[in-house]
């Protein structure tokens, strides 16, 4: 049997990302993966023959550049295709699009009210202020509020100048930015309801939030924090589909020495005398270790594969506590040929960006309130995509594959169960959505594979089926991310260490806990990193 | 402009303004209140709904009534009585299971209630420590921040040293929380629905909030900092009788105040406070005016948005202050008969809060300018332990109604009379008969706020108690210190520091000010 220095559980863009880092750093690393693909959450996928769906995360801004530079991604084959544009088909044959160039985008703007078209210069500066001050705090390990330690010292006085030197006003700004609803902050700047319905999508995307909620603003940010090729807030398809990501660096990692086993399920961490020490496999295998990092989520990592009594009975109650409710659902649908939206005009770029279907911030509230009560939302929120338009590697030549991401569809229903008749119900619910606005949809559909939060959970192991790996609201960011006195991506018990989206800085293809995770694993073990 | 014959004018005779211009009596100037109503109290009064039932109109308890005030501003001698103290909560069921809470004991019948009687000490315990960390700000200037002022901070060293203090455990748990929705943090603790929606209430009274929304844990630390020793109480006369002694208590400082003078105008000299312009075009000068009206109305109609920067202007906009709570006053010729429930705890608060998602369902309706089909409600029968509200074997009964918002869909004065219907019948589901003994009733609004008590958008506190609005943002950034840029014009409502509720104590920390900035004042 043979000994590993770091064994990663879970083959997901984080857990490569740390095992990337750590076998650049010399160590000898295995990453385990259950499924027989690698991936997570950012995988492409045949599903329907000849069409490669990108059937969980699908479109990529997050991924830190750093991440992409020092892991080398791009020479192992990652490509990102930007594209310019989202839109908002709207019930009365209207939509309201966002363009990347800043000329169309204000005379869109003012198409609907050149008061907003005014306001959206301020709005976007607040914005890129906040991406601003939240940037440099993604590749940082959160400081503990409550140690005494020089290191946790000093890493709260950096935050705390940071945050000083943006001076009084922006200071309260930022306080505001960080608590307000996503309402409440469009409020601010916009007076047409579906600008402010436009922007709100992000504000909800993966969260039990709803643009009302207070602290929805920050999730607004979470998906504008990202960039392509340097341009902040910009989106991009990975060629070749999500899954590009997950393979690229799964390339770096054995370039470096890594190596990788796919159906081995890991069932338990194995603990003695109070260290982490390896793992057993389903199959009754063990695998040993001086260093265990779990890609999975909290509630898993804790509840499924350890040992309650070799955890503190304290942090076991907090895992129990902690928020990881689904909410978000897909369709994957393949396509005999490009579904036309007769209301856009037909050079818009957004055809190939964001398509969404809202009239109003309402229209997602009323969608979060059919969640609350247990079903999927009557009138989703939906994020439509056909990637194919810009990267035609993934379907054959004239077929298209689109990309549906679908707010609110809860994990559990409240009556009945995520059967077959249920998810059609769903999926149908979605379809019908859509052929709404887009006359021949329907009839080019060869293929839908419905997810829900519940398929999430079964398939890719995200408890709940949250996206994020916990929700994205102020008792579970930075330093209360996963566990208030946790967030240094160190578990309670020896060698053994947490490094999915459940941690600092949180969900989203973006690498950041794993490069974190790795950073602090090397620090312990006296390695010199090559992190920043 | 003649000459001053005051120091100071405090606009608005609401708890605020009197214990702003009391203390500022008290400490020897000439203060003039000019109150627009004819009745001094602002939202503290009790009226006569229909001869012989009288009700307190607006607030309906005084739990929050800052010790210092009453010892300070000598209330007691003022004519300041309680008529009972530390009444219970009982949070009634449709099916007659009710839950009782006093101070750190739960009792009743409820099902799934047993560990909670156990957990509910720990969990108000817990709570009451962290709001210690607000309670010992009441009385104190809010910090600004990243300014070079050394009482700035220190106040606000001793603000993190006040968090760091609870300990590690308890501090990363206060971390963890503060920023939380009441319904997680409830659902974590307790089983009993019942019990949760008690606690929620709490939380979201008086809130544009909902149990699930992040925010409503920060608003109950606000409550629990908020109430005085004295508990849930009773003034004897009803809330009419707080503001009547703050009344007496100015008056015997000296302070003049005239009823029925609506203020129209602050007057400008030279970019100075000058005085005030009273609606019947009369004007009183003086070097400083304190407003008692909240800070959308100080700033936009008596300053008025031309004598103001655009940025300030706009941040004025922005202050949250919708209203969703209406109250609906009852005469009645008899004590209700809620289902289950003694005649003593009858006496007490009543809630109709039979569980979170009751609460949050009824909240849905305000998002969309409707209000709820069936609401969460405060009740209290004052006139159970004060004989001098209401014949003898008669009754007042006054409720608090969520959600009723401000900007309703529909015209307010059209909906009043369903909306009422609908208030009778839920209330009937817990007490049968109660409609018949119905003698006369009132129904005030978010919009009957605004329009015959003056507060802006119907708002209770003057201004959504949340993170973008708390002390030192409170009612916005650069002027929670009560100055505001117009030099010698002052804020003292509940819309600044520390909020809302017949506390006083912004009323109070704002003649602090005055006393300690302005040299004629």
């Amino acid at each position: 049997m043979k000994q590993y220095d770091v064994i990663v559980i879970g083959a997901g863009h984080n857990g490569l990302t740390t095992a990337c880092y750590l076998a650049r750093a010399g160590l000898n690393v295995m990453v385990l993966e259950r499924n027989p693909y690698i991936g997570g959450a950012a995988v492409s996928r045949e599903i329907y023959p000849g069409f490669t769906y990108s059937n969980c995360s699908y479109v990529c801004s997050l991924l830190r550049p750093e991440i992409m530079r020092e892991l080398e991604l791009s020479r192992f084959g990652l490509q990102i295709i930007p594209y310019e544009g989202s839109v908002s088909m709207m019930r009365n044959g209207d939509y309201f699009a966002n363009y990347a160039d800043h000329d169309a985008n204000r005379r869109e703007i003012a198409r609907h009210s050149r008061r907003d078209a005014e306001a959206y210069d301020r709005y976007a500066l607040e914005v890129l202020r906040q991406c601003r001050f939240i940037k440099p705090m993604l590749l940082t390990t959160p400081p503990d509020p409550t140690s005494f330690k020089p290191r946790d010292l000093r890493g709260l006085w950096d935050l705390g100048k940071a945050f000083y030197d943006l001076g009084e006003k922006q200071m309260y700004d930022t306080i505001r930015f960080w608590t307000i609803s996503c309402a409440d902050f469009l409020d601010q700047y916009f007076e047409t309801e579906v600008i402010k319905g436009h922007l709100a999508g992000s504000s909800i995307i993966g969260t039990a939030l709803a643009p009302r909620s207070p602290g929805s603003a920050y999730v607004l940010l979470h998906h504008y924090m990202g960039e392509v090729d340097g341009n902040i807030g910009a989106w991009g398809y990975a060629r070749g589909g999500m899954g590009s990501v997950t393979q690229a660096m799964a390339k770096s990692l054995q370039a470096s020495g890594g190596e990788i086993r796919t159906e081995a399920e890991v069932s338990q961490i194995i603990v003695r005398e109070g260290k982490a020490v390896g793992v057993a496999l389903a199959d009754g295998e063990e695998v040993h270790a001086r260093t265990v990092v779990s890609n999975l989520d909290v509630k898993r990592t804790f509840l499924k594969v350890m040992d309650e009594a070799d955890l503190p009975a304290n942090f076991v109650k907090r895992v129990r506590n902690f928020k990881i409710r689904g909410s978000s659902g897909k369709l994957n649908i393949a396509l005999d040929g490009l579904p036309d939206f007769p209301a856009l005009p037909p050079d818009c770029p957004a055809r190939q960006g964001d398509m969404h279907i809202t009239d109003s911030i309402d229209t997602l509230e009323r969608a979060y309130d059919d969640w609350k009560n247990g079903t999927w939302s009557r009138q989703p929120y939906v994020d439509m995509l056909i990637p194919t338009q810009l990267d035609p590697t993934m379907t054959p030549p004239g077929k298209h594959y689109m990309s549906v991401f679908v707010q609110y569809v809860p994990p559990y229903l409240a009556d009945g169960e995520w059967d077959d008749a249920n998810r059609k119900a769903f999926g149908d619910t979605v379809i019908n959505a859509i052929a709404e606005h887009s006359p021949n949809f329907k009839d080019l559909i060869l293929d839908v594979e419905v997810r829900t939060p519940w398929d999430l959970e079964n398939e890719v192991g995200l408890t709940e089926g949250n996206i994020f790996q916990g929700e994205l609201t102020m008792d579970q960011l930075l330093f209360n991310r996963p566990i208030p006195g946790y967030a240094q991506y160190r578990a309670p018990v020896d060698g053994l260490y947490m490094c999915g989206s459940s941690t600092h800085p949180g969900g989203g293809v973006m690498g950041a806990p794993g490069a974190n995770a790795a950073r602090e694993i090397l620090r312990d073990r006296g390695v010199r990193s090559t992190a920043k | 402009m003649m000459d001053a014959k005051y120091d100071a004018i405090v606009i608005g005779a609401g708890h605020n303004g009197l214990v702003c211009a009391a203390y500022l009596a008290k400490a020897g100037r000439r203060v003039l209140l000019a109150e627009a109503s004819a009745v001094v109290g602002g939202a503290a009064i009790t009226l006569e709904l229909i001869p012989g039932f009288k009700v307190s109109t607006c607030a309906h308890l005084a739990n929050m009534l800052h010790p210092k005030v009453v010892r300070e501003l000598d209330l007691n001698r003022h004519g300041l009585e309680w008529a009972k103290s530390a009444l219970p909560t009982t949070v009634l069921a449709e099916d007659g299971q009710h839950l009782t809470t006093s101070q750190n004991t739960v009792t009743g019948i409820a099902s799934g209630a047993d560990s909670d009687l156990q957990y509910f000490p720990k969990f108000n315990q817990r709570l009451s420590s962290y709001a210690s960390i607000i309670k010992s700000f009441l009385d104190k200037t809010p910090p600004r921040l990243g300014t070079a002022d050394w009482s700035d901070r220190s106040n606000l060293l001793k603000l993190g040293w006040a968090a760091r203090r609870l300990g590690r455990d308890d501090m990363r748990e206060f971390l963890r929380i503060v920023g939380m929705n009441i319904a997680d943090l409830l659902e974590e603790f307790f089983d009993s629905e019942l019990l949760r929606g008690a606690l929620a209430w709490d939380a979201v009274v008086g809130s544009n909030l909902g149990p699930r929304s992040p925010g409503s844990v920060l608003t109950y630390l606000y409550r629990l900092a908020s109430q005085s020793e004295r508990g849930l109480a009773y003034p004897k006369g009803g809330l009419g009788a707080v503001t009547a002694a703050l009344a007496a208590a100015a008056r015997s400082s000296g302070a003049e105040i005239r009823a029925g003078s609506p203020v129209a105008k602050v007057l400008l000299q030279s970019d100075k406070v000058g005085g005030i312009r009273l609606e019947s075009g009369e004007e009183v000068a003086a070097p400083v005016v304190i407003s008692g009206a909240d800070p959308r109305r100080s700033f936009l109609r008596f300053v008025g948005s031309e004598n103001l920067d655009t940025g300030f202007v706009r941040r004025v906009r922005n202050i949250r202050m919708k209203g969703v709570t209406a109250k609906v006053n009852f005469a009645l010729s008899a004590l209700p008969a809620f289902s289950g429930l003694d005649a003593e705890r009858t006496g007490g608060r009543l809630l109709i809060a039979p569980g979170i998602d009751y609460l949050e369902r009824a909240f849905n309706h305000s998002k969309y300018g409707e209000y709820s089909e069936s609401p969460g409600m405060e009740i209290v029968i004052p006139s159970v332990h004060d004989n001098t509200l209401a014949p003898n074997g008669k009754h007042v009964m006054s409720v608090i109604v969520q959600y009723a918002p401000y900007d309703l869909r529909d015209d307010w004065d059209q909906s009043r009379e369903q909306f009422t219907d609908c208030v009778i019948q839920c209330i009937s589901r817990y007490a049968r008969g109660f409609s018949d003994s119905i003698e006369a009733c009132e129904v005030i609004t978010p919009l009957d706020l605004e329009r015959d008590f003056r507060m802006s958008g119907g708002h209770w506190h003057h201004g959504e108690i949340a993170f973008d609005q708390f002390m030192m943002m409170r009612p916005m950034p650069g002027v929670s210190q009560y100055y505001t840029p117009v030099p010698g014009f002052y804020l003292c409502s509940a819309g600044c520091h520390p909020g809302g509720g017949v506390m006083g104590a912004a009323g109070m920390n704002a003649a602090r000010q005055v006393l300690a900035t302005e040299v004629n004042a």
